[in-house]
């Protein structure tokens, strides 16, 4: 997946739980990015859990990743973590907090891999973003199909400072992944958008949390998933507005496409408004292959397999196109077509 | 016999289809010949649009006799891309947004699957945009999406002139468009129905006379109640457009309730 990213400014790679490469390119290391282990008293990883596998984290967390970007730095280029398993019966527990100085810009992609083992994760990710700074998280889930991950993420959102972060879920027996995203500052914004395609017996599991604690804040969230074969995907948001966020714009669209009569989608959606200077919506959709536009494509000579193919591949583009790293987009596709042509997802 | 091989023939014999258990075709005999221009005009739930959908095969009719022939052979039960590919094309009165695929990924798909070289399609798809008038960067924004009526029905002819079907069933091509998009789309078909091999075989189903004005048709048959009332040369048009359908058995204050309610409906009819 390294050919995905083309040229990185900086890479960390963790394999089985150990850090073992860390490395920047000169032009982050000259404008004095940091990638590193981090130490015993770095105040990045000591951000209290938020529910008991952030506890199990915070307590076994063997080697956690930091990474500072100083003020005012605008990295052009991606920085990758990945994070491999390939040894059977190991449990790990990776953390990776991240920081952006104010008005910096960055772009960071990390990548949950895994050979066919028989492991379990739970990693705990922090993303801190100061004043005025723009930050692109892209995470993708692509375990091997008996791996277990409960996954933390928690983003801070500064004033007038903006979060796009980017989810896609392939992978793993049962994964699990929360993201909080608190919009702390006047004017912060959060985009949320996720992939997320289940096949054989998967269980794929979303809770988001778009919380607006300070006023004039923006939250857009946009999650589609499709499950084939027996799999299951449950998608729980909330959105919670404190009585100081007013003028918040909050806004969570849940689409779901059952791909066959066996799998299982839910979409849950939640609202807490503390004010009433507030536009907010939600919405959540649960269906098969839409017909008519599978009849539009078949009288146009598209047989019905590839018409399905053309339909979800599509659906998933409304995210896709939003990726600020082409690669990781390109290689999406390719995993979901693989994945529709080859897996017999179809029914 | 010079032209056998230049003349195909689309015969629909008898057909009765129902929606829902509820009879709407009840018997409906016609043939289109390559080259020919076949206008049905019938008043609001006499089940045009039902004819064309039964054509193509859409889900949810159920054909409870006859059948529908191309040149000898049942397309009734082949599924609709089976059918697309014996020649037979639907421009739909209202098409059907697809997020995320484009008119050209589409054409791709379908010529493959036909056998067809898929790499022709961005020629052939840059010579029909400009022969209609269609911005060129439309059929790489996903199908229909964000689309006015009139760029709806461009992009709907424009496929057609790609895809060169033997038979085209339009179905209110000239509804939720103005004219000039009318003039275009309507000229394209004509031009089909002259330079095709074989020239394009048409049936027009419309409910106003707009488009035949546009697009001159050979026969006009009239669709009430489910069957074909009456068959015509051009005339008959001009003499709906005087009389309307009361004489088919169309309630006139049912058609004018109906009429305000078509958000496409022909402001000038």
């Amino acid at each position: 997946m390294l050919r995905l990213l083309g040229e990185v400014a900086g890479l960390a790679l963790v394999r089985n739980g150990k850090v073992v490469r860390c490395e920047l390119d000169e032009e982050a290391t000259a404008a004095g990015v940091r990638l590193s282990l981090a130490e015993a008293s770095d105040e990045a990883i000591a951000a209290p859990p938020v529910d008991v596998f952030g506890e199990l984290n915070a307590e076994h967390v063997s080697a956690p990743v930091v990474v500072d970007i100083p003020d005012g730095v605008r990295l052009t280029r991606p920085i990758a973590v990945i994070d491999w398993l390939d040894a059977d019966g190991v449990m790990t527990f990776p953390r990776l907090a991240v920081r952006l100085g104010e008005a910096s810009a960055a772009t960071l992609v990390e990548w949950y891999g895994s050979t066919n083992v028989d492991s379990f994760a739970a990693p705990v990710t922090t993303l801190d973003v100061s004043q005025a700074a723009t930050f692109s998280h892209v995470a993708v889930q692509h375990r091997g199909p008996r791996v277990w991950q409960i996954a933390n993420q928690v983003s801070t959102v500064g004033k007038d400072a903006m979060f796009n972060g980017y989810q896609a879920a392939l992978g793993g027996d049962y994964a699990r992944s929360r993201a909080d995203c608190r919009l702390a500052g006047r004017g912060a914004s959060g985009n949320l958008s996720a992939v997320y395609f289940g096949t054989g017996d998967q269980m794929l599991d979303f809770r988001t949390f778009q919380h607006h604690q300070g006023p004039d804040t923006t939250s857009n969230l946009l999650f589609k998933g499709a499950v084939g074969g027996r799999s299951r995907s449950v998608y729980t948001g909330l959105i919670r507005v404190e009585k100081q966020a007013r003028g918040t714009n909050a806004f969570q669209t849940n689409r779901n496409i059952k791909l066959s009569d066996h799998a299982w989608a839910e979409s849950v959606p939640n609202l807490e408004i503390e004010n009433n200077d507030v536009r907010c919506s939600h919405a959540s959709t649960v269906g098969p292959v839409d017909e008519e536009q599978r009849f539009y494509l078949e009288s146009r000579g598209v047989p019905t397999a590839v018409a399905e193919r053309l339909i979800v591949t599509g659906f998933f583009d409304e995210v896709l196109v939003r990726l600020p790293v082409d690669g990781v987009s390109a290689g999406l596709r390719g995993l979901v077509r693989d994945r529709l042509d080859h897996e017999g997802v179809l029914s | 016999m010079w032209w056998w091989a230049d003349v195909s023939e689309l015969q629909i014999v008898g057909l009765h289809a129902a929606v829902h258990g509820r009879q709407i075709l009840t018997g409906i005999d016609l043939v289109v010949r390559s080259g020919e221009v076949h206008a049905v005009m019938g008043p609001n739930g006499s089940g045009k649009s039902t004819l064309s959908h039964v054509i193509m095969g859409k889900p949810g009719y159920e054909v409870t006799g006859g059948q529908v022939l191309i040149d000898g052979v049942d397309i009734l039960g082949l599924p609709a891309w089976k059918r697309a590919q014996a020649g037979l094309f639907l421009a739909m009165q209202y098409p059907i947004e697809v997020p995320g695929v484009s008119v050209e990924s589409m054409l791709r798909e379908s010529f493959l699957a036909a056998g067809n070289d898929p790499d022709l399609v961005p020629e052939l798809v840059a010579a029909e945009a400009a022969r209609i008038g269609f911005a060129e960067d439309v059929v790489h924004r996903p199908l229909n999406v964000d689309l006015s009526g009139g760029e709806k029905k461009r992009n709907e002819t424009l496929q057609l002139g790609v895809l060169r079907p033997t038979f085209a069933v339009l179905d209110e091509l000239d509804s939720g468009l103005d004219i000039d998009a009318l003039r275009a789309c309507a000229r394209r078909v004509e031009a089909a129905t002259k330079e095709g091999d074989p020239p394009l075989g048409v049936l027009a189903i419309t409910h106003y006379s707009r488009l035949l004005s546009e697009l001159q048709p050979d026969v006009v048959h009239v669709l009430a109640r489910g069957k074909i009332q009456a068959t015509g040369g051009p005339e008959l048009a001009i003499e709906l457009e005087a009389t309307g359908y009361t004489a088919y058995g169309d309630e006139p204050a049912d058609a004018a309730g109906d009429r305000e309610l078509d958000p496409f409906a022909d402001p000038f009819a």
